[in-house]
């Protein structure tokens, strides 16, 4: 349970606190009894000691000397969770042994539900809306306890608007309280559209480390499936794809070459998570996936595989050092996949010596840079088909230093975003039933992408 | 830095540092960072070379980002350039970086020392000032080995200009600390010492500064600066405010200067030379006068200045000690301060005066304060100034006095502060034992003590207070009823707790008389703190408890009952069920006499130097062991023992007063181990035999080898056994351990062993004093026949005994025959300088050598019909000297020797025992028979022995037992 949660700005001054439980005191308390006498000293000292809690996190994270890396922080026995999101820190606090994944899962959904109600998270955006953040932490979390965290199901009741002029009927609010308190909280009943329509993406991000010699040292793709969801009435969903397990199983039952064929084009999943509305009886028995989905945008599943994964681009790296005061550096990218698909976005970042005094930087394609203020040759191409092959070369002179540490040589990083998944994953298919209304699952217009962008991609050198 | 002017100044600097400034976050500043050094990096690379300007330019952004904490690892070589250029701005930003940034580079560092040996040999004073401060700031030891020689040259050069000279004296005192064996003065040390007599104040100011230091290490060699800065500080002293114009600081002239004199004059003793020492008599009396004087000025900077000089003035006077009249107008002047309104003044006084309190001269002058100090330690806000005033108390303290000022802290202890607390109760815990008068005082102030500050009380203060009403059997009884009264008080501290358990378990009995503290209401009272306690109070409670069965017989129910119940015998501690087991075991099993053996009275504590002082000192850390307490404990020493009913011994006095021989580490009280050197101990017997009658033989023995020792008899013939010694024998009868003899410097305790004819005995003779015994011998002899009846062998001892140590000496002894007289042992020491001799008996006696038998009834009366021969008997019919406890006389047979047979008389009230006497040439049978007559309080002792000599002998030994 979490104790309390802190939205920090990049200076370290708390924008948002919200206490929930009192072993962490309370932050304002100092304020208040500052103000009026009517506090009792004891209070004061809880007071001072949240205080230090607050400003124990600012010290130790935000203004740390290091940068600090680990997400959870432990300073007096109070553990401080955060995530960083541009220049602000959001900072779950507790003195309990808590589920570190669960407050992460939190504050993650807490950014998402906050995007979903003002845009951008920033410092600007978090001070004009802080009585709304207020309202939603309110609702969201219960002594520390999550709860409904859903956008559509949130926006329903917390609104920007403000109250309305007449006050909401009590029928209204009657459906609120069941819905929220009810079986299929991220629903409410009686939704109705014009045109059915499903939008489906299939979102990768793909990891890997290389080495100079091409060899994969560690490769993973992790990925969502993220759906936006515009149908009426309370429409049952059943979602398939090249499975390993669930090939197998029909194979096992089908005609031999289906499995043979199939074999090749199925994936091995590692692990997976839902969204609460997927049966999860429904998929330990049966595989299958099967779900009534929350009105507007959500994220159906997310899931991780690293086996057969396709790498969409190859980097082979040769780095020369001529003498104590230059260095050459070539690199080529390849691209593998089909000819008829197109990357975009591609950008290689070439890491150069700290004592480096000058860059030529020599380009077939696309556009390459020497950004002194990262200490990289940032490369970049706007698009780039497949099976094709770039390559870039560069002049680096260096300033003898005494230092005599020798350059650690980072690896040469990547990015991208190519219009398939890299895991091999493919939606075989969506089917919506809704039985009480009259539409079939041939009437609901889907909409099915797959986009892979890189994570860390990188390749020693 | 330069201040950025729009002419000089560096724009491009400004711009970064204004950005780095507006960085909204860190990974911001770093990418500025950045960027600004892949930009310095390619100006340096450059080709085309750059200006002086833009050199300065970069090197001073390479520096700043430094400053911010990130590493540079370029830009020392465009630095040292800079050095060479003429340009001062460049120059000195070039040795800033490098004093900054410089590293142990070898290639840099020489063309570095070579820019700067360039720079020193340039008649430029300004050039010259750089680089000193460089050699200063830097101060590593390549920069000592590169110009330590150089320096002194500069520094007395006749045509060097003031300033850098002044920067040459710092430079070559920061050397000097870095490394002192690279700095030598050697040739120099003369025309340095002259520079005392500069013309420019700020190059004598400097200079003081490295003088004072040298003069530390090596005083022999600046000796002379003595005089050289008396005779400047009388001319600044006698200046008038204007005459120093510049170096006037409100209306006081040259104060640093003045303050630097007086403290390098307390570098040496006082000056020699009469002239010199009037001369400086004259400043300090000045110095004094001109405190009187009303203030030229009511800034606050005047009166600082001025007191800063006097206070070092009265550090001066209290560092000389030797003008008592000085002394006194210091005290007074401190006097004047203690009211003073300034809270630093307030401390600084009374700070000083704890070291006046020290001089003898002017510890009266002091003591009129005490009205004053007290009510500081009251109402003084600031509790350094209290904890200060408690210090001067404490210093202050004479037995004059010593029942005033402990009050007073008694009574301040109940709202002082928490952290001086512990402090507060050691010192009234060493002034209350120190100064006692009476013991009944003592044990009152301490009671009051643990009362006031029980949690303060550490072990040892409780511990002392045991020892010491152990020790002396005049307070026992006060004691007992002090502590019971205390008790008595509902809510008392743990520490009372022990100290009543410990008291009331030993001495219980000397207030049992009265029915109000009968025994049962003390142990009542006692059990009824039980609960409260922790386990080692606990633990302690019940040794008590034990100690009171003893005591008191009628309380045995009752405590048995105690005892018994779970929470004692099955208590989860480890410790306290085992006690308790033990204890209930003892108390039921264990006739009365074995139970009055192992539960005797405690034996006196060997006496020695307060434990409670040690602890005070060790709390203040080393050092902060002021003089007076050194001198006090030693004036004070021989009161310690001495006072209460005996009376301090003159002789002791005076041996103590005429020679002080013992290093001080004997006077803290810590029993230290490390052997004093040949040297001192030498020393101390020459110093001896100017005050003893003794002939020049003694003193060669007090340093020659053991061996020497042993062999050669003593010039003097040991003294004639003491008077008491027969009494001491009798002692020891039917004991093996205990103690032999005690005065008030030495105390014997013996342990011994026998097995068939042969005995073992240890001898452990403690010092009781503070001060050492040189020449300790003891010799062993066996007067008469008694050398072919009895073997003793021993073993010579260490002819020093430390202040509070005590060494071991192991007697053998082998029984030939029997025999009748007791070995006698013949002690020689010297303490202070008086010889002491003294013989006692060797509690040996034929009983040691017995062998117990036991028989039925049947075989005793026919072994008793056959040694029926009249000799072979010897009876004697005799008052009881003791109670006729069955238990007592009972242990009291066991520790004969002989084997304690029951139903072998008719009469159960009698006593029967045997025994065999193991002799090397025969062994003697012995049967004894003891009736005790309680309605007469007569004994009948029959004794029967195979041999007439024997029986006569235990006869007689026993006779006086009973």
């Amino acid at each position: 349970m979490i104790g309390g949660l802190f939205i920090y700005n990049h200076k370290g001054e708390v924008l948002i606190s919200r206490v929930y439980r009192d072993d962490i005191g309370y932050v304002l308390l100092q304020q208040t009894c500052g103000k009026s006498s009517r506090f009792l000293g004891n209070s004061c000292y809880l007071g001072v000691n949240m205080r230090n809690a607050v400003d124990a996190f600012r010290v130790n994270v935000i203004h740390a000397r290091q940068q600090v890396r680990s997400p959870v922080t432990n300073i007096a026995r109070t553990s401080f969770f955060h995530v960083k999101r541009s220049n602000i820190w959001l900072a779950a606090v507790t003195k309990q042994n808590v589920n570190a994944a669960m407050v992460f899962e939190f504050l993650y959904k807490m950014c998402d539900v906050m995007t979903a109600y003002f845009g951008k998270i920033s410092e600007e955006n978090i001070k004009n809306n802080f009585v709304l953040i207020y309202e939603l932490l309110d609702e969201i979390l219960d002594f520390g306890y999550p709860q409904n965290s859903e956008t559509g199901a949130l926006k329903t009741f917390i609104t920007q608007q403000g109250i309305k002029g007449q006050h909401q009927t009590k029928e209204e609010q009657s459906q609120i309280t069941s819905q929220v308190t009810g079986q299929i909280g991220w629903r409410r009943e009686g939704i109705k559209y014009r045109r059915n329509e499903l939008f489906l993406d299939v979102l990768e991000s793909v990891n890997l480390l290389m080495s100079p010699q091409g060899q994969v040292l560690s490769a993973h793709v992790s990925g969502r499936v993220v759906m936006k969801s515009y149908l009426s009435g309370m429409p049952e969903c059943k979602f398939g794809m090249n499975d390993k397990i669930v090939i197998d199983k029909q194979g096992k039952g089908g005609a031999s070459d289906d499995a043979g064929k199939s074999g090749k084009q199925s994936i091995a999943i590692d692990d997976c998570t839902f969204h609460q509305c997927v049966r999860l009886s429904k998929f330990d028995s049966e595989r299958s996936i099967s779900f009534i989905p929350p009105d507007g945008e959500y994220e159906l599943m997310r899931y991780r595989t690293t086996k057969d994964i396709i790498l969409p681009f190859r980097v082979i790296p040769l780095v020369r050092e001529v003498g104590r005061t230059k260095l050459e550096v070539k690199v080529v990218i390849k691209s593998n996949f089909k000819p008829s698909l197109l990357a975009q976005k591609i950008e290689v970042r070439i890491p150069t010596p700290l004592n480096t005094s000058g860059v030529q930087v020599i380009c077939m394609k696309g556009k390459a840079k020497y950004k002194a203020s990262e200490n990289a040759i940032v490369w970049k191409i706007k698009r780039m088909a497949g099976m094709k092959e770039s390559q870039i070369s560069a002049e680096i002179e260096l300033l003898p230093t005494n230092d005599k540490k020798k350059w650690a040589r980072p690896p040469i990083s990547m990015n991208f975003e190519v219009p398939f998944a890299p895991s091999g994953l493919k939606v075989r298919y969506l089917k919506v039933f809704e039985s009480k209304l009259n539409y079939s699952d041939h009437d609901v217009i889907k909409w099915v992408r797959y986009i892979g962008r890189s994570g860390i991609y990188e390749t020693r050198c | 830095m330069p201040a950025v002017s729009k002419g000089d100044g560096m724009r491009g600097l400004a711009v970064f540092i204004s950005d780095i400034r507006n960085c909204k976050s860190k990974e911001a500043e770093i990418k500025r960072i950045n960027k600004e050094l892949a930009n310095i990096r390619s100006k340096f690379k450059g080709d085309k070379a750059l200006d002086g300007y833009s050199k300065k330019k970069y090197v001073c952004k390479l520096l700043f980002i430094f400053l911010l904490g990130h590493d540079i690892d370029f830009g020392h070589m465009e630095a040292v350039n800079l050095l060479s250029s003429n340009k001062y701005t460049e120059k000195q930003i070039g040795y800033l970086f490098i004093s900054v940034l410089v590293n142990s580079n070898s290639e840099l560092i020489r063309l570095i020392n070579n820019a700067i040996k360039n720079d020193l040999s340039s008649r430029n004073p300004t050039f010259m000032c750089l680089a000193l401060h460089c050699i200063a700031n830097v101060g590593s030891r390549e920069m000592a080995e590169a110009f330590a020689s150089e320096i002194p040259r500069i520094l007395v050069a006749g045509d060097t200009m003031d300033s850098v000279k002044q920067s040459a004296a710092l430079c070559l005192l920061r050397l000097y600390k870095t490394s002192p064996d690279l700095v030598l003065m050697g040739e120099w040390t003369s025309r340095v010492v002259h520079l005392l007599n500069d013309q420019h104040m700020g190059v004598v100011t400097a200079a003081i500064s490295l003088i004072t230091c040298l003069s530390q290490k090596n005083p022999d060699e600046f000796k002379t600066c003595v005089s050289l800065a008396v005779s400047r500080l009388s001319r600044i002293v006698s200046s008038a405010s204007t005459d120093l114009q510049d170096y006037t600081y409100y209306f006081v002239p040259a104060p640093w200067l003045s303050c630097k004199l007086l403290r390098l004059l307390q570098c040496y003793p006082p000056p020699e030379d009469g002239a010199v020492k009037g001369r400086l008599v004259e400043c300090l009396e000045t110095i004094l006068n001109k405190a009187q004087e009303p203030p030229k000025s009511k800034k606050v900077q005047h009166s600082n200045a001025k007191n800063a000089i006097l206070f070092e003035a009265i550090s001066l006077i209290i560092h000389y000690d030797s003008e008592p009249n000085l002394l006194v107008r210091a005290c007074n002047q401190l006097g004047q301060f203690l009211q003073h309104r300034e809270t630093n003044l307030r401390y600084l006084a009374l700070e000083s005066m704890c070291t006046l309190a020290s001089s003898e001269f002017s510890h009266e002058a002091v003591k009129t304060h005490i009205e004053t100090v007290i009510n500081a330690l009251k109402t003084e806000r600031d509790v350094s100034v209290r904890q200060r005033a408690a210090d001067l108390l404490y210093a202050m303290c004479d037995r004059s006095n010593a029942k005033q000022i402990v009050a007073e802290m008694l009574s301040y202890l109940e709202t002082a502060d928490y952290s001086i607390r512990e402090e507060m109760v050691l010192k009234v815990a060493i002034l209350a034992e120190k100064y006692a008068v009476d013991y009944s005082w003592y044990v009152d102030t301490i009671l009051n003590l643990i009362r006031i500050a029980g949690d303060y009380v550490s072990e040892e203060v409780w511990y002392r207070v045991i020892q010491i009403v152990i020790n002396r059997d005049d307070v026992q009884g006060y004691a007992a009823k002090t502590v019971f009264e205390a008790l008595q008080a509902p809510a008392c501290h743990e520490n009372m707790v022990k100290v009543g358990g410990y008291i009331l378990g030993e001495f219980g009995n000397l207030i049992a008389g009265d029915p109000r503290s009968s025994p049962l209401v003390q142990f009542n009272l006692l059990h009824s703190k039980f609960h409260l306690c922790s386990v080692p109070t606990r633990a302690l409670l019940l040794s008590a408890y034990i100690k009171f069965i003893n005591l008191f017989p009628e309380t045995k129910a009752t405590i048995q009952e105690v005892l018994r119940c779970d929470s004692q015998i099955r208590n989860s501690d480890v410790e306290l069920q085992q006690r308790a087991v033990e204890y209930l075991k003892l108390s039921s099993i264990a006739s009365t006499d074995v139970l009055a053996t192992v539960l005797e009275e405690m034996p006196p504590f060997p006496e020695r130097e307060s434990s409670i002082l040690a602890k005070l000192k060790k709390k203040k850390g080393p050092g902060a062991v002021s003089v007076t307490e050194l001198e006090d404990s030693k004036r004070e020493s021989g009161e310690l023992n001495g006072a209460g009913e005996r009376g301090p011994d003159p002789s002791v006095m005076a041996a103590s007063n005429a020679s002080t021989p013992s290093p001080s580490a004997d006077l803290l009280g810590i029993r230290s181990a490390a052997p004093v050197s040949n040297a001192p101990a030498s020393a101390g017997s020459l110093l001896v035999d100017v005050f003893s009658e003794a002939g020049p033989a003694a003193s060669s023995g007090a340093v020659n080898d053991d061996g020497f020792l042993s062999s050669a008899p003593p010039s003097e013939d040991p003294a004639p056994p003491l008077s008491e010694a027969e009494e001491l024998l009798n002692k020891f009868v039917c004991k093996n351990n205990g103690v032999l003899f005690e005065n008030q410097l030495l105390q014997i305790g013996i342990k011994s062993e026998y097995r068939q004819n042969l005995g073992r005995m240890y001898l452990f003779y403690g010092n009781k004093t503070s001060v050492q015994f040189a020449s300790f011998t003891t010799t062993v002899s066996c007067p008469g026949e008694l050398q072919s009846h009895l073997n003793v062998q021993s073993k010579p001892v260490e002819p020093l005994v430390e202040g509070g140590a005590q060494i071991q000496q192991v007697l053998n002894i082998e029984c030939l025959t029997d025999f009748s007289d007791a070995p006698l042992l013949n002690i020689k020491f010297r303490y202070g300088g008086a010889l002491q001799n003294l013989t006692l008996k060797l509690p040996v006696t034929i009983n040691k050598f017995f062998q117990p038998t036991e028989m039925a009834s049947q075989d005793f009366f026919q072994r008793w019909k056959q040694l029926s021969q009249p000799q072979q008997e010897a009876q004697k019919i005799f008052k009881a000297n003791h109670s006729m406890d069955t238990e007592v006389i009972k242990a009291k047979l066991l520790g004969l020797g002989m084997a304690l047979l029951d139903n072998v008389d008719p009469n159960p009230e009698n006593y029967v025992c045997a025994g065999v006497i193991q002799t090397k040439s025969q062994q003697v049978g012995c049967l004894l028979r003891l009736e005790p007559n309680a309605q007469a309080q007569m004994y009948r002792l029959t004794l029967r022995c195979s041999k007439d000599s024997v029986s006569k002998r235990l006869c007689e030994l026993l006779a006086q037992q009973f």
